[in-house]
């Protein structure tokens, strides 16, 4: 599944009623199989961006199209959050059927497709907990069973490791590449974290501060499978060091902007 | 020269013991405190009855089946009234709480009459359902359902929306919305409702039956004072004591049961 973004433009007005322009005329691609990440400063309009591919906002001007066969009983999206979003009355197990359940899959399958996503993420042995019981990297193991468990043509990844600590971060980033080698997901990838874009993406779209535009797409040239020893390469650092130059100004304007 | 000096203490201030044994030595010092008074012959049984006095006309008053009459009353009146409340508010409290039309007619409705002190209308409800069992249920009714629309519709106005946008992004419709995400996120407002309505439909019970009844707990207490029979009318307040504390437990068992993810 191709996911293809022409020219969309988002105004959403704040508390007192102010236009605030989030994104002007960002069009993208994203092909079949492909791991593109989308780079940017804070409140750039990146999960505005996400969150309008997810069909959760409307975008102002311009369209989403999804470009692509849907198996039976497979989502177009379905979207990793920053902070979980787990319901904390459901078990781990619980969770990762939610999306079955909208999808209208019978239980049967609901609880053995389920079963296999929490082995997949690593969570075999967990199924009973609540979330409030796990760690925060387990947590996001959960976020990330729940989406994969509705087989969907395009992952949807808001800085889902933005929240832990940089040792889990590292190692789910890992996890997530060994992830997505076995089931090939298309995956649009949001964060701010220049050494995460290059670690895991085939592509780096970059966007620029508010109203966000893209300024680059840099495609990154570092073979797969991609391990942790690629952080200390200077192919990886010069890979960081070419994106790193090209939203620098931006950064320090965004920085002297909110002073 | 240097010296040496302890790393400062100060967890003093930060400390807060619990002391299990005073809790049951207090009651007891109380209630023995209360006996040797009454026994010195100072106080008037007629003003203060001793504790074995109260619990001796307690065990008559069961014998003689006097006890389970007013309590069965009382309990059927109180769990009708309750439960019809308590199922009327959660409910429009929810259909308030998701549907932004119900929200614009009711919550001033809800507004306008939730101050009223609910045993004024109890005139009303007599002249309305008579002077039986219905008027004292529909104020008792009325006492609970007010907490409980109002903690339900707050519980699912502040559900997080972050969960709610999550269940949204996995196709969930409304139905689903109100079901797996809303329901469950005003669980812990709908149970301190409960609690809080416990409370006042104690309350109104007992104001009810004074009012108008000829039994319940309410009816004895208010019928021993006029034959001057203290003994029986402090049953009647240890009843009650005894009917709040175990309505609290109850809820708090079954809040537990209802919100296992809530305990550790």
């Amino acid at each position: 599944m191709r996911v293809v973004a022409e020219r969309v433009s988002k105004t959403y007005a704040d508390r007192l009623g102010q236009p605030v322009e989030a994104l002007r005329d960002v069009s993208l691609a994203v092909d079949a199989e492909e791991f593109v990440a989308l780079l940017g400063p804070s409140g750039c309009g990146k999960s505005t961006f996400l969150n309008i591919v997810a069909g959760l906002l409307r975008p102002s001007a311009g369209d989403v199209f999804l470009e692509g066969a849907l198996r039976p009983a497979q989502s177009a999206t379905a979207m990793v959050f920053q902070e979980f979003a787990l319901l904390p009355w459901r078990t781990v197990q619980a969770n990762v059927e939610f999306g079955l359940e909208e999808l209208g899959v019978c239980a049967r399958e609901r609880v053995a497709r389920a079963r296999d996503y929490i082995a997949l993420t690593g969570l075999a042995g967990f199924e009973a907990k609540y979330p409030h019981q796990l760690s925060g990297g387990m947590r996001q193991r959960v976020g990330i069973a729940r989406a994969l468990a509705v087989d969907p043509a395009v992952l949807l990844m808001d800085e889902p490791f933005s929240a832990l600590d940089a040792q889990t971060r590292q190692l789910m980033q890992e996890e997530l590449l060994l992830i997505w080698e076995r089931t090939r997901k298309t995956i649009l990838y949001v964060t701010h974290n220049i050494q995460e874009a290059v670690y895991l993406a085939d592509r780096v779209v970059v966007l620029s501060r508010r109203p966000g535009r893209v300024l680059a797409t840099v495609p990154v040239e570092l073979d797969r499978p991609r391990v942790e020893a690629l952080l200390g390469t200077p192919e990886f650092a010069a890979a960081v060091e070419r994106i790193w130059s090209l939203i620098k100004g931006e950064a320090r304007r965004a920085l002297e902007e909110a002073q | 020269m240097s010296t040496r000096i302890p790393a400062p203490d100060r967890t003093r201030a930060l400390e807060r013991r619990d002391h299990p044994a005073l809790r049951v030595a207090a009651l007891v010092a109380l209630l023995v405190l209360w006996e040797l008074l009454t026994r010195t012959g100072r106080i008037p049984a007629l003003f203060l009855p001793s504790p074995l006095g109260v619990i001796n006309a307690g065990v008559e008053m069961a014998r003689s089946g006097e006890l389970a009459t007013h309590v069965a009353t009382s309990l059927r009146r109180i769990a009708l009234g309750f439960g019809l409340g308590a199922l009327g508010g959660v409910s429009v409290g929810l259909v308030t709480g998701f549907w932004s039309v119900a929200e614009a007619v009711g919550n001033p409705l809800i507004a306008a009459t939730f101050p009223i002190p609910k045993i004024a209308l109890l005139p009303l409800l007599i002249l309305w359902l008579g002077i039986g069992e219905a008027s004292k249920v529909a104020v008792i009714m009325l006492g609970v359902f007010f907490p409980m629309a109002i903690n339900t519709h707050t519980g699912v106005r502040t559900a997080d929306p972050l969960l709610i946008r999550a269940a949204a992004s996995f196709g969930a419709g409304r139905v689903s919305l109100v079901r797996k995400v809303l329901l469950p996120s005003a669980l812990p407002m709908i149970f301190a409702g409960l609690k809080l309505g416990a409370g006042t439909a104690l309350l109104l019970l007992v104001a009810a039956e004074m009012i108008a009844a000829n039994a319940g707990i309410g009816f004895l207490i208010l019928h021993a004072q006029n034959l001057m029979e203290t003994t029986k009318l402090m049953v009647g307040i240890v009843l009650l004591s005894l009917l709040g504390v175990a309505s609290h437990w109850l809820l708090v068992r079954l809040e537990r049961a209802a919100l296992p993810w809530k305990t550790p």
